[in-house]
């Protein structure tokens, strides 16, 4: 490190370019690591558990096409008894509201009646008993519904039902200091109570969210089937049948009766048969396409400002190569020379991390103002500096390799 | 002067062909990411009816009050004695509440199949006003609306799969159960993003394909498909339970062209809010908004927080690049200091030195371009890959697009060749001669 004040004097002598390395190194930090905190904020929204076992799950959207709307619940049960019935079902569901359906019902949740105000805002699924089963669901807490509870009715003559099933996160928020089992719940402002029957453990929402959800877990299931709503039959497939009713059970439901709607994808709508894998990709979407968008860009800016790096220290190699042979000539070792330009990239790269990571800072506290995402860890900041010094250092050590090995006999050329 | 300069550009391109290669490739990566986004952003940020964003408004009157609007911001939907009472004033040139319906076209024959087309409950003068086109026909009458008549207007896609594309009109379709006769068949008219209605459905879906009298839709008590907001739920069950109450599930659209008519109904439905204030249906102050359809598009939040960021990003990563550039052309230039100082004793002037080395910052910037449109392209297809098919399909390449990215890629590349040119402008001959 003996070399640092000659290193210094030299920089001074190529202020422009020492600038120019530095100001790319701090503007590539400053995005790079904002960028990776999002891919990783991402992911990790992404990766939340949806508390169903998705492997052995398959949904089919169904909405019916009939003159005639009042037996809409014998159409319903025609279906759910053929669907239980077909081989490589376990069993079969219906529900209005299920997780990462991608929309839905929400409603605010209170522990007090006629409360509009409470903020606990929440999903709700509109479904029978079979749902839990389906879904591979946990009670930790309390029982499911019976097949006498679940009633069928039109979406304008619904009440808010007289039992519910919550998600412990929900129960732990409208009773903090105790199990919420056997308590009342008052659903979207109502007067009339609803008596918490069970508790699951984990279970995710209609709406996969924004980034910064905390309603992400937060359910309310009813033993109510909205019957002119597009309903979803949620089937659980025996292990290894999935693929087989993802073929035959929308083609039982076709031949049992044609009056009916099921999707194709070719509207605005998801398609209408759907197992697990693609409702978490569909719901997704958005946010799998920027994390490869922040990825791909990330890359290219590395690159590009190594690159740069490259470009710059060849030019001062060159530039020097009558000095560095008179160094050579005067006894200096490659290693010398070698450690000379890392040195030079290192002290640019410290003073350029430095400004990079006051920017960093403001570019993040720019996005949490603008587009609420959490503040920049300082763990990635840290990554950030390390790879970006690093990356200064791999992209000097070519053209200082070259410098290295430029023979003391320079020395005694002009030009 | 120009094509020698030109000239004299390109051969010191070829001089140094590792420094140049190196300036075009991250000239044309930071163009195309730049492209790329603003390509996404276009798309999304589309004004879908340029001649009339500033005469069509859409209302919002609070229904919620202060302890349950959103942050302060009234519902964008209004509720049904809001939306009735304001269409019954009729104060601006034109009006309609609107709102996404259920029903399915049940085939005539066994061997068809039920559709549920796209479909939403108007006024007649929704058609004037929202400049819809039509191939056969035309919207239904007051008359109809006033009769709650069984008509409708069928798009283009439906005509074409119903009646193979023939002239429909008068002919009927059946919808849940009842016969609708087709009074209009609309031309190819495919607003992106659907600005009428963007609470509800896909902004960049497929068309509107089926259009009803609001009427009929509310004589048959048929129920809104789209967004409703409702604060508590004590109202009561069954429709005349829901149409009293303040849920919120019914957009509405006027049409003011002046911004004089505009100030004026902004007075109008503070004056109404007031007047529900004092009657005791709202006990706050009056809460309302009009919006533009720019404003309106903006309000809703239809550019993705994801697609603003993407151009922000994209726009660092062009300054990355920028910066680059100016110090691989600082290197190069630098490198020509013995020649710039011959040329300079031999007489020329500064001028002429600025002149041919922005030249040569140009022709990288045009070698830039070209790679960046490449590479657009690629982006284009990776982008459509990731985002969702409705905002991929909006994606291309046009000629306003390939002129962007030339225009971006040189004058950026002039911005970055200012400070190497001036500094090769500024050497200095008698030194160069001396120390050569």
């Amino acid at each position: 490190m003996l070399q640092i004040k000659p290193i210094l004097a030299a920089l001074k002598q190529h202020k422009a370019g020492t600038v120019l390395i530095g100001l790319q190194i701090a503007l590539t930090l400053a995005i790079v690591c904002n960028l990776l905190f999002m891919i990783h904020q991402r992911m990790l929204h992404v990766s939340r558990p949806s508390g169903v076992s998705e492997e052995s799950v398959l949904t089919i959207r169904n909405e019916w096409a009939r003159a005639d709307e009042s037996n809409l619940q014998a159409l319903d049960a025609a279906d759910l008894q053929l669907l239980r019935r077909l081989t490589g079902v376990r069993d079969a569901s219906i529900s209005y509201g299920y997780p990462l359906r991608n929309g839905g019902y929400n409603s605010s949740v209170s522990n007090t009646p006629s409360n509009p105000n409470e903020i606990n805002v929440s999903s709700r699924f509109f479904t029978d008993d079979h749902l839990l089963p389906v879904l591979d669901s946990k009670l930790i807490a309390g029982r499911n519904f019976r097949s006498d509870e679940v009633a069928w009715e039109r979406e304008d003559q619904m009440q808010p039902a007289p039992q519910v099933i919550l998600t412990e996160s929900l129960a732990r928020k409208l009773y903090p200091d105790g199990s919420a089992l056997g308590k009342p719940v008052y659903l979207d402002g109502s007067a009339s109570p609803s008596v918490v029957i069970g508790i699951v453990d984990r279970l995710a929402g209609n709406f996969p969210g924004s980034w910064n959800d905390a309603a992400y877990g937060d359910i309310v299931i009813e033993p109510r089937i909205v019957v002119d709503k597009p309903v979803t039959y949620l089937i659980s497939a025996e292990p290894g049948q999935l693929e087989a009713i993802t073929k035959g059970a929308p083609a039982a439901l076709m031949k049992l009766n044609r009056l009916r709607i099921i999707a194709d994808g070719t509207g605005d709508a998801d398609m209408g048969v759907r197992n697990f894998t693609q409702v978490r990709a569909d719901a997704y979407r958005d946010e799998e396409g920027m994390v490869k968008v922040m990825a791909y860009i990330s890359i290219v800016l590395l690159c590009i400002t190594a690159a740069g790096i490259v470009g710059l220290t060849s030019f001062w190699v060159g530039q020097r190569r009558k000095q560095i042979g008179i160094r050579r000539a005067l006894g200096a070792t490659r290693g010398e020379i070698l450690s000379y330009f890392l040195t030079e990239n290192l002290l640019i790269g410290i003073g350029a991390v430095f400004f990079g990571s006051l920017l960093a800072g403001g570019i993040s506290l720019f996005l949490s103002l603008h587009f609420e995402t959490h503040r920049l860890s300082v763990i990635y900041l840290l990554g950030g500096i390390a790879t970006l010094l690093l990356l200064g250092q791999c992209a000097t050590f070519g053209p200082a390799w070259r410098a290295a090995k430029i023979s003391p006999v320079e020395a005694t050329r002009s030009g | 002067m120009f094509a020698h300069y030109l000239q004299l550009g390109l051969r010191s391109l070829r001089r140094n062909p590792v420094l140049t290669i190196l300036m075009v490739i991250v000239m044309g990566f930071g163009v195309s990411a730049s492209m790329a986004s603003y390509a996404v952003f276009r798309a999304v940020s589309n004004d879908p009816i340029p001649d009339k964003s500033t005469q069509l408004y859409a209302v919002q009157i609070d229904s919620f009050g202060p302890k349950n609007n959103n942050g302060g911001e009234p519902s964008g939907e209004l509720d049904y004695l809001d939306a009735m009472a304001l269409q019954r004033d009729h104060k601006g040139l034109r009006q309609t509440p609107l709102y996404p319906v259920g029903l399915s076209l049940l085939p005539t024959e066994a061997s068809q199949m039920p559709l549920r087309p796209k479909t939403y409950a108007v006024n007649a003068e929704a058609f004037p006003m929202f400049e819809i086109p039509f191939a056969f026909g035309g919207g239904w009458s007051k008359d109809d609306d006033r009769s709650s008549a069984y008509v409708a207007v069928i798009g283009r896609r439906l005509n074409d799969r119903l009646f193979r594309g023939a002239n429909s009109i008068g002919k009927s379709i059946n919808l849940s159960g009842h016969d609708y006769r087709i009074v209009g068949v609309m031309d190819d008219w495919d607003p992106k993003p659907l600005y009428m209605d963007v609470l509800s459905s896909n902004s960049f879906g497929t068309p509107i394909q089926v259009f009803i009298p609001l009427q009929r839709a509310l004589d048959s008590h048929m129920q809104t498909v789209g967004s409703t907001g409702c604060v508590g739920s004590d109202e009561g069950a069954g429709w005349e339970a829901f149409t009293h109450s303040t849920c919120t599930w019914l957009l509405y659209w006027v049409e003011l062209p002046t911004p004089a008519q505009a100030q004026a109904y902004g007075h109008y439905l503070y004056d109404y809010a007031s007047l529900q204030q004092h009657a005791g249906r709202y006990p706050w102050a009056p809460n309302v908004r009009l919006h533009d359809v720019r404003q309106w598009l903006k309000y809703m939040h239809v550019v993705s927080p994801a697609s603003e960021m993407s151009l922000y990003i994209s726009c660092g990563v062009l300054l990355i690049c920028l910066v680059n550039t100016s110090g691989l052309l600082l290197a190069k230039f630098m490198r020509r200091s013995a020649e710039i100082g011959v040329r300079r004793a031999l007489g020329a002037p500064r001028r002429a030195i600025y002149a041919q080395f922005l030249m040569e910052g140009v022709t990288v910037g045009l070698a830039g371009g070209v790679l960046g449109l490449l590479l657009t392209v690629f982006n284009l297809h990776g982008i459509g890959s990731v985002v969702d098919k409705e905002t991929a399909a909006l994606l291309r390449l046009d000629a306003s697009l390939v002129a962007w990215t030339f225009t971006v890629s040189v004058i950026s590349t002039l911005l970055a060749s200012f400070y190497p040119t001036w500094r090769a402008a500024n050497v200095q001959p008698a030194w160069q001669l001396k120390t050569n």
